[in-house]
């Protein structure tokens, strides 16, 4: 069933990120020996998968409608607020952390609106805080997962539609419900899956020891316990949460058959746009006000410290920008080979093999790293590695997210010319070139867009292989945060911020211009 | 993957042969040789002595540290460590990895008597609650007055962080039995727990608590560095718990007489002149110049509070029960 190399080379890159995936643990648990679960194994466990479950699905609420106010609007800027408005996916834990309290907190502009109007004052910490940060945090992924799939649907769907005289009920019954039930599981479960592994945004907010996470109890075996077996047993259960929820979520959608349109972008016919003209809107500037306002302070606190910033900062910014790109360049391609070979299996087998594609979302960084020094310390120093691991890991954390935007892509193309491809007899490596690349120029760019992003955002210091001296920005932020230089690191997130987004709109708007040609 | 070794075998090969001068390994925490820690002046000023390399290997913090000497055990390329505190040296100790210190090193100048066979105290701090003086006119002086008042506190956790294990310590060795009713007195004043350090000082400096846990010598940094004398630490009567930051060669160095060189230049004048303003602690012998100006402006608690090694071992297990126990209702 396997034939040509792109299948081949994803099924052997699927299975080299499953190795590794598993190895991690698998080394740890070896080396020292797992330990039983116990009693508070298991209420980490259970903490961990409520707040994260209750995350997906507030985020997923929010992220529909939003989603689809977005793809129904027409108005000046729409593109460049539709950009902006992922920044929050690139911040850094804690620097979130203090966006939101600058807009939430004691002193923020909420509480002060409260108080004026006599209110009690708005507690952020708990659960509910919680959960509000990660809708902070992922609503935007969530929204441009969900986008790209209204943006998928061929635009003479639509027109027919209008030409039938369909009403808003017939639109959501045979063209939204069906595009939804192939995109929404894979967004719930992206969000879940990052919300899994939260660890700083989970404890800082969730105010205590409560709000124990499978990772801070990674945390307390490692260094208050001095016990790797019990690290790797937890890394497990976290690795076996993945793999459930991941095989429940997808097999919870069909894709969907909308077969193939002429590639234009999709415009929505007057008699459509009409729906939601009032709702839209209003949506659109809460969901505005709700994600740029903690931006806008992170911009105001950032800026007076941006000009005086140390020179190592920049160098660390130079750094990770380069790995950003080395990243956005790798994993889309891999991502791509391995969504070649997931659409040639079966749909059960597809489930199973995707569910395991995403596992390295949840791999704890203190797992990963402790693995990788165990087996690589041998032939280098941590230290000379510190950069390829990072761009390593990258890669690996990334690739789900990849996988899961490119993965409707490839089917669709796979769907919709597939059978023409075959009988027209094309050999694979001009299939790969002529048939998927061009149909899947848009989330490709996507893809490359926001892989390159995480990368850029994520702490990037996986343990054990940090090297001050060669400092990504985001570990040279929180070495900032650490000595007291407050000013500084507001200015590094600042930067962080910017770049990321440029790195982002630089390669998505690459794909958008590819899919034109 | 087999390009990561190949990477690996390459840089080692042409760090050899660059360099014929013995390299002396030193382990220690993160922020220790960051730009403006105190490693890039301590390197330069042992190096234009030595006639040797010394080259920093960094882990994130003293527990990170301890871990990974454990996983490397006796295979390990350190031939000193800086940057484990006493709360760590039981554990460390057990390894059996360390060295005799050498002989003859002056005595350090601590709030306490010390003597250690193998561990060589660089520096020291006591733990505090820092709050800005601006914005919290009265501060309680007791840990029962803190629980008794309606102040808002933010505290590490003491499973991920080094100064949150202080606080736990702390609170223990200053009430014994007493411990856990004065984490139930106190749980209504934590706003929250963090994760690290950085993260609750940080959550102190944007105003969403009156006070945090750090050090006396905090203030100093916002004194001297920005000029803000708006910060400083409240003094507990039952007294402060120690923190003191120390030093060892490792058994198995191939370098024994330079390592033990390296502690001597550690605790000379010369690198501890630099400790204050770039560790912001206090030095383990005040330097022949005295301590920077601003450092007399700081609290200097009345009573010092100081747990042994092994104490500190044998108490935080049941002492982070009873805080779990406290916090989590």
């Amino acid at each position: 069933v396997i034939r040509g190399w792109p299948a081949v080379a994803g099924a052997l890159g699927l299975t080299l990120v499953v190795t590794v995936t598993l190895a991690a643990p698998t080394v740890l648990g070896t080396a020292v020996g797992l330990s039983a679960p116990d009693e508070p194994m298991l209420s980490a466990v259970r903490f961990t998968a409520v707040q994260a479950a209750l995350s997906a699905l507030v985020t997923c609420a929010f992220a529909v409608p939003l989603s689809r106010a977005l793809f129904r609007s027409r108005f000046p800027g729409r593109e460049a607020l539709i950009l902006c408005l992922g920044a929050p996916f690139l911040l850094p834990a804690i620097v979130a952390v203090l966006a939101i309290l600058a807009v939430f907190g004691r002193s923020g502009p909420v509480n002060t609106a409260m108080a004026m109007a006599g209110l009690q004052e708005v507690q952020i910490w708990g659960l509910d805080g919680v959960v509000l940060a990660h809708v902070f945090l992922n609503l935007p992924l969530a929204t441009r997962m969900l986008l790209d799939g209204w943006a998928a649907i061929p635009c003479e769907r639509f027109r027919t539609a209008a030409a039938l005289g369909f009403g808003p009920g017939d639109v959501a019954r045979l063209i939204e419900r069906p595009m939804l039930r192939d995109r929404l599981p894979g967004a719930v479960l992206a969000v879940f899956l990052i919300c899994l592994t939260s660890f700083a945004v989970a404890l800082t907010i969730g105010g205590g020891p409560r709000a124990t996470t499978v990772e801070l109890a990674i945390y307390q075996a490692f260094r208050f316990e001095f016990d790797p077996g019990r690290a790797a047993t937890l890394s497990l259960l976290q690795t076996a949460l993945c793999l459930a929820a991941g095989i429940a979520v997808l097999s919870l959608g069909a894709p969907v058959g909308f077969g193939a349109g002429k590639g234009r972008h999709a415009q929505l016919p007057d008699g459509l746009r009409r729906v939601g003209r009032l709702s839209d809107p209003i949506l659109i500037v809460f969901a505005t006000l709700f994600l740029a306002g903690p931006i806008l302070a992170l911009l105001a606190a950032g800026l007076p410290g941006l000009v005086s910033l140390p020179a190592a900062v920049w160098e660390a910014a130079a750094r990770s920008a380069t790995i950003a790109v080395l990243v956005a360049v790798i994993c889309p391609t891999l991502a791509l080979l391995i969504a070649v070979f997931l659409v040639r299996l079966p749909q059960r087998g597809a489930h199973l093999a995707e569910a395991l594609a995403l596992m390295p979302i949840v791999i704890s960084p203190l797992v990963l790293g402790t693995a990788a020094f165990l087996v690589l310390r041998t032939h280098a120093t941590p230290q000379a590695l510190a950069l390829p691991v990072t761009l390593g890991a990258n890669t690996l954390l990334s690739l789900p997210f990849a996988l899961r935007i490119l993965l409707p892509a490839v089917r669709a193309s796979e769907a919709g010319f597939g059978r023409l491809a075959d009988s027209l007899g094309l050999c694979a490596g001009t299939r790969l070139l002529r048939l998927t690349l061009p149909q899947t120029a848009r989330p490709l760019g996507f893809a490359a867009g926001l892989t390159a992003a995480f990368s850029m955002g994520d702490l990037g210091a996986i343990a054990l292989f940090a090297d001050p001296t060669a400092a990504t920005l985001p570990y040279q932020l929180s070495l900032l945060m650490g000595s007291y230089r407050m000013d500084d690191a507001h200015g590094a997130a600042l930067l962080l911020v910017v770049l990321g987004l440029a790195l982002f709109a630089v390669l998505e708007r690459g794909g958008n211009a590819l899919a034109r040609t | 993957m087999k390009i990561l070794p190949m990477i690996a075998g390459l840089l080692a090969a042409t760090a050899a042969v660059a360099d014929d001068h013995p390299v002396l390994t030193v382990y220690t925490y993160d922020s220790f040789v960051a730009e403006w820690g105190p490693g890039p002046a301590i390197e330069a000023g042992f190096e234009a002595a030595c006639g040797c390399d010394l080259a920093f290997v960094t882990a994130g913090d003293g527990a990170a540290l301890l871990s990974r000497l454990k996983l490397e055990g006796t295979g390990t390329g350190a031939d000193v460590v800086v940057g484990l505190d006493q709360n760590l040296i039981a554990e460390a100790r057990d390894t059996g990895l360390f060295a005799t210190l050498p002989e003859g090193l002056p005595s350090p100048e601590l709030p306490v008597a010390w003597s250690d066979p193998e561990f060589v105290p660089f520096d020291w701090g006591w733990f505090a609650f820092v709050y800005d003086r601006t914005k919290t006119p009265d501060v309680p002086g007791t840990f029962e007055a803190l629980a008794a008042s309606d102040l808002r506190i933010v505290i590490q956790d003491p499973r991920s962080s080094t100064p949150g294990l202080g606080l736990l310590l702390w609170v223990k060795a200053a009430y014994g039995d007493g411990a856990k009713s004065i984490w139930e007195g106190l749980a209504d004043n934590i706003v929250t727990v963090t994760p690290g350090w950085s993260e609750a000082y940080g959550l102190f400096l944007e105003g969403e608590a009156d006070m945090v846990l750090s050090y006396t010598t905090s203030p100093a940094y916002h004194l001297i560095a920005e000029g803000d004398d708006s910060k400083a630490a409240a003094p507990f009567s039952e007294g402060h718990l120690l923190q003191v930051e120390v030093a060892a060669t490792l058994a198995g160095s191939d370098q024994p007489e330079l390592a033990g060189a390296f502690l001597r230049y550690l605790i000379s004048d010369a690198a501890q002149a630099g400790i204050p303003e770039t560790n912001w602690m206090y030095p383990a012998r005040v330097p022949a110049g005295g301590l920077p100006e601003g450092f007399d402006t700081l609290v200097r608690p009345e009573k010092t509070l100081v747990l042994t090694p092994e104490e500190a071992r044998a108490q935080r297990g049941p002492a982070l029960a009873e805080w779990l126990e406290a916090l989590v209702r």
